[in-house]
Parts: C-alpha cells; sequence; structure tokens
C-alpha cells in the first residue's frame, strides 16, 4: 500500500517540476536555473509542514508516504542540481555556480524549517 | 504543448521508479531521529553520479534521442534524487540537538555529490572517446 501511495505521489510530482522549470525558465532569459530553485524550495517548504505534522502526530502515515515520498520526493532533484551547478562551472560563470549552491541550499532550509516551525503544535 | 504529452508520460514513469528506487534504499537504510541519513546520502551521491554519465551518453553516444533524457534524468534520476529530504533532515537533526551531524550533512552531501556529477561525466566522456 505504502509503495503504491509513494508511487502515485511521484507519478504526479516529476512531470510537475518539469512543467515548473519551463515555466520559470521561459520568463527570463539569464542561464541561472530559478525553475530548479523554485520546485526544490517549495518541495522543502511543504515536506518540512508534513514531517512537522508527522511529529506532531497530526499527519498519517499514509500521506506521508503519498504527498512526502512520493510528491515532495519527486518535485524536488538533487541531480538536476548538481548538473546545472556544473554547466555554470563549465561555462565559466563561477559566481552564479557557487550562487546556485548557497541560495539553494540556504532558502530551501529556511524553507523546510519555516514549514517544520509551521506545523508544530505550539506555532498552530 | 499538445505534443508534449509523450514527454510528460515518460518523465511520469521514470519518476515513479526513481521514486521507489529512493523508498527502497531509504527502507534498507532507515534514518534514526540523530544518526547521519546515509540512505539519502547515497542516493544523491549515486543519483549524481549517473546523471554525469548519463549526460555524457546523451551528448556522445545516443544523440537525438528524444525521450531519453526526459525518461532517465528528468524522470528516473530527478525522482530518485530529492532535494527536500536533505533539506528537512537538516532541520530535523538540527531540532533534535544533532547540530554538528546536521551540519556534517549539509556540507558532506554538497562535497561528495557535486563532484560526482562532474566524475561521472569525465570519466563517461574518457571511455566513449578511448
Amino acid at each position: 500500500m505504502t509503495v503504491l501511495l509513494v508511487a502515485l505521489g511521484a507519478a504526479v510530482g516529476a512531470p510537475l517540476r518539469y512543467l515548473v522549470d519551463r515555466a520559470v525558465q521561459a520568463r527570463h532569459d539569464a542561464v541561472f536555473p530559478w525553475g530548479t530553485l523554485t520546485v526544490n524550495v517549495a518541495g522543502s517548504f511543504v515536506l518540512g509542514l508534513l514531517t512537522g505534522g508527522a511529529l506532531a502526530g497530526a499527519v498519517p502515515g499514509s500521506v506521508t508516504a503519498l504527498l512526502g515520498t512520493g510528491f515532495c520526493g519527486a518535485l524536488t532533484t538533487y541531480s538536476t542540481f548538481g548538473y546545472e551547478t556544473l554547466k555554470l562551472v563549465e561555462s565559466g560563470a563561477f559566481g552564479q555556480a557557487f550562487a546556485n549552491v548557497a541560495v539553494s541550499v540556504a532558502t530551501g532550509v529556511a524553507a523546510a524549517a519555516a514549514g517544520y516551525a509551521l506545523a508544530q503544535p505550539s506555532f498552530g | 504543448m499538445r505534443r508534449q504529452w509523450d514527454v510528460l508520460a515518460v518523465i511520469s514513469a521514470g519518476g515513479v521508479l526513481g521514486a521507489l528506487a529512493r523508498h527502497a534504499v531509504s527502507r534498507a537504510v532507515p534514518a534514526s531521529p540523530t544518526g547521519f541519513p546515509w540512505g539519502i546520502f547515497a542516493v544523491n551521491a549515486t543519483g549524481c553520479l549517473l546523471i554525469g554519465v548519463l549526460m555524457a551518453l546523451v551528448a556522445h553516444v545516443w544523440p537525438g534521442r528524444r525521450l531519453l533524457r526526459p525518461f532517465l534524468g528528468t524522470g528516473v534520476l530527478g525522482g530518485y534524487t530529492t532535494f527536500s529530504a536533505y533539506t528537512v533532515d537538516i532541520v530535523r537533526l538540527a531540532d533534535a540537538g544533532a547540530v554538528a551531524v546536521a551540519a556534517a550533512y549539509l556540507v558532506g552531501t554538497l562535497l561528495v555529490a557535486l563532484p560526482a556529477v562532474y566524475g561521472g561525466m569525465v570519466v563517461t566522456r574518457w571511455l566513449v572517446r578511448r
């Protein structure tokens, strides 16, 4: 059952990542990978909410499997983040490569922490 | 957009395969409340190595196959690797008081996964050109 929920969440999360990336990248001419940054930060926030909620006993395991492991796991990506960073390095855009890593990690962790804190009972 | 349904379908199918593989790894190597998340660490490191291999193969061995990169790259490896579990585990570990583990995980994943993309690509390019 858990496996089915993970598969279902991923079946939606992965193509949504592609569509969001296309939509975001179409809005500017820069090479900076804003699209992947967008899905990674959004997915971090949602998984933070789910994880905080699960620790507080408010989110059942089936929801975590569907929306956490499946949807958020497939919506976000480390391999594309790594590949796009490498492409910036290879094109000589060292500043942008460093900025991509720093901004992705900083805003991703901040979004995860915000979701996690919001879901704690003391905040809700 | 209309002709993209096949692309979306292979990304979705690949994403399912990748996510199930990640799920299997995190079940085999479960995360503890204050321990280093070795399961997702291994997933992101191997996924980064494989995208380097894939991109070199797409460029030098299999050019012009329209659905290959969407299926294996965006789908399978995108669904296999994850950024959200990485950031949330950092927060979870720090919240549990394991700040040093959280910091080691944050930096350690970057130091292994990012060079892995480069390593996978360079070694594959070298093998292909021999």
